[in-house]
């Protein structure tokens, strides 16, 4: 377990760092230039100035110079500031983390709340009217855009029915309920968007499970149907399931990019999408690569977690 | 229905670009069957183009990942030891990574500055161009693991043996032998993809990164609508739900084609 958790830790280091060093490169080719931006508001500045203000931050040297100097200034802690919101990276980074578990926190949480009990009953019923009803549930989750729903849910509660705010957040001292009414309409966006395929995984897992041996016997034994789902195999089909909750822990965190965005709600996923229109390179960087490692980590824990709660694997014995 | 866009554009006498500033935002009538958008432009004919250009973009991208996916899925299953790990450590190193944050600064970057020539950067269809090689950068992952674990089980068959007593060379083999039992994997995978890649496509195009206006597709029709949804909530529905019957047909026809030649699946 030991040597798993290195292996796969310096893995997901190594894959980080070279990451890194993509995004740099990548944003070094978005439009826009941070001198010509510092310069285009001054009409004084001649391009001798701009050659000058070039060398003083150096932006002329080659790529892998420049990416190692913002290397080491990363790893001893100046991540730089923000040009849009005029901060220090980190100073904007938190807030956003915050919103953004808030939001994918309660969507998570109510989409694992739907999907095991109406996967399990899909499961224990196969064929069942039931169960059809909830693979086309499940596939108009994974199908439907999540920003047209997005859309959809605006004109229904915003502007037909009027009784959520189409977008943004509460004040910081508004009560509970007010700043819960500004989560309602992306929390369910989310949720909708992915209790389907949740739903999915738990019936396919339950199904699975369902055919053991040690089910038989259950059954056997004259344990109710009932008795024998919910007790028997509810827990060892748990199992995957927890594994895709922890993967999605990761990938949510971006993946949330365009309810945030749409609903303008100041979390993660928006902060990337407007620091990479805004042109803003310190900050892009940082929120990618903060994304990335939440990423790779959700896929460690998903590793770890199935490990932990199933002892007949045993982990990096053999990788396949 | 979308491909005879042009013979209903005929039918109707209107143009899919006709501005028509004094019937803006008209609900529908027998002129306009789905109403008017923010131009006066006729919404039935951008969303059949519009369909057009999402479905051929959808396919296109599928089919150029799917490609990619399985030359980089056979190399790794036949040639199998060092090659096979580093492929597939790459190809996991690739699905763990947040992929609409990494597709959107691609989507913005500056073609010019990666040295393209003036003329193709400038040209109409270079959003398109861009939105087919973006998705099948990042699309090809499951068709690789999924051709590779089909190589696997068939390089092992009695008929490849046969080939290489013949004398057959690697590539031969490859191609000619172990490709054409991997067809059914590789529909089916591409079947499934293209619902994933059509709504990529309008997601990015939604955000304004995608196919660029005036060239109609579902997903930029839903920016403009989305400024509009006060003055005129219809519009935001139509291209919304093609897309949505789309991308569900598409799901239902792999997950199908995934049952029907996979006889091991029993539900």
């Amino acid at each position: 377990m030991k040597g798993f958790l290195l292996t796969r830790g310096a893995q997901a280091l190594l894959v980080i760092l070279i990451m890194s060093f993509v995004i740099y490169s990548l944003i070094g080719l978005m439009p826009g230039d941070p001198i010509d931006q510092m310069i285009s508001a001054d009409p004084n500045m001649t391009s001798a100035d701009a050659t000058r203000l070039r060398a003083l931050y150096g932006l002329d040297l080659p790529i892998h110079q420049r990416y190692w100097n913002w290397l080491s200034a990363a790893l001893s802690g100046d991540l730089g500031y923000s040009r849009l919101f005029a901060k220090p990276v980190l100073e904007v980074l938190l807030p956003a983390l915050k919103n953004s578990v808030m939001l994918l926190g309660l969507a998570l949480f109510m989409s694992i709340c739907i999907a095991i009990p109406i996967g399990t009953l899909a499961a224990s019923k196969p064929r069942s009217v039931f169960d059809y009803g909830v693979n086309l549930f499940a596939f108009a989750g994974i199908s439907i855009p999540s920003f047209w729903l997005a859309l959809m849910l605006i004109i229904l509660f915003s502007v037909i029915l009027g009784v959520l705010p189409a977008g943004g957040i509460a004040q910081s001292d508004a009560g509970f309920w007010e700043s819960m009414k500004y989560l309602i309409l992306p929390a369910a966006t989310l949720t909708i968007a992915s209790v389907g395929g949740h739903a999915r995984y738990v019936r396919a897992a339950m199904l699975e499970v369902l055919r053991q041996d040690y089910i038989r016997t259950a059954r056997a034994k004259g344990a109710g149907a009932m008795r024998v789902v919910w007790r028997h195999a509810l827990r060892n089909a748990m199992i995957p399931v927890v594994t895709i909750m922890a993967l999605d822990f990761g990938t949510l965190f971006s993946g949330a990019l365009i309810t945030e965005t749409i609903y303008s709600w100041p979390g993660m996923g928006k902060l990337i999408f407007d620091s990479v229109m805004g042109n803003d390179c310190n900050l892009a960087l940082i929120a990618l690569l903060f994304a990335t490692t939440l990423t790779l980590v959700g896929s460690l824990l998903a590793d770890i977690c199935y490990a932990w709660l199933d002892p007949r694997i045993t982990l990096g014995v053999s990788e396949q | 229905m979308v491909m005879l866009a042009p013979a209903i554009e005929k039918l109707l006498g209107l143009n899919a670009n006709m501005v028509d500033l004094f019937n803006r935002m008209q609900p529908a009538s027998d002129t306009h069957v789905f109403g008017t958008d923010e131009l006066g432009r006729d919404v039935l004919l951008r969303l059949l183009y519009g369909g057009q250009v999402s479905l051929f973009t959808g396919l296109t991208a599928a089919c150029v990942a799917a490609t990619i996916g399985t030359v980089i899925g056979l190399t790794a299953g036949y040639f199998g030891g060092r090659l096979d790990a580093i492929l597939m450590r790459i190809t996991d190193g690739v699905i763990s990574l947040p992929l609409l944050p990494l597709l959107i600064v691609l989507a913005a970057l500056d073609l010019e500055k990666i040295g393209l020539p003036d003329e193709l950067v400038n040209s109409e269809e270079v959003s398109f161009y861009r939105i087919v090689i973006i998705v099948a950068l990042v699309g090809w992952t499951t068709v690789a693991r999924l051709v590779r674990g089909a190589t696997l089980s068939i390089k092992e068959r009695e008929f490849i043996m046969a080939a290489e007593g013949v004398g057959a060379g690697h590539l031969h083999i490859m191609f000619n032998h172990i490709l054409p039992n991997l067809i059914s994997t590789i529909i089916v995978a591409v079947t499934l993809s293209v619902g994933n890649v059509i709504l990529l496509e309008s997601v990015l195009s939604f955000l304004g990164l995608g196919i660029q206006p005036p060239m109609p597709s579902w997903g930029n029709m839903l920016t403009n609508a989305q400024a509009l949804i006060w003055e005129a909530p219809q519009l935001a529905f139509y291209p919304g739900m093609l897309i949505f019957i789309t991308v569900i047909c598409f799901n239902f026809l792999g997950d199908g084609l995934q049952d029907a030649l996979d006889p091991r699946a029993e539900y």
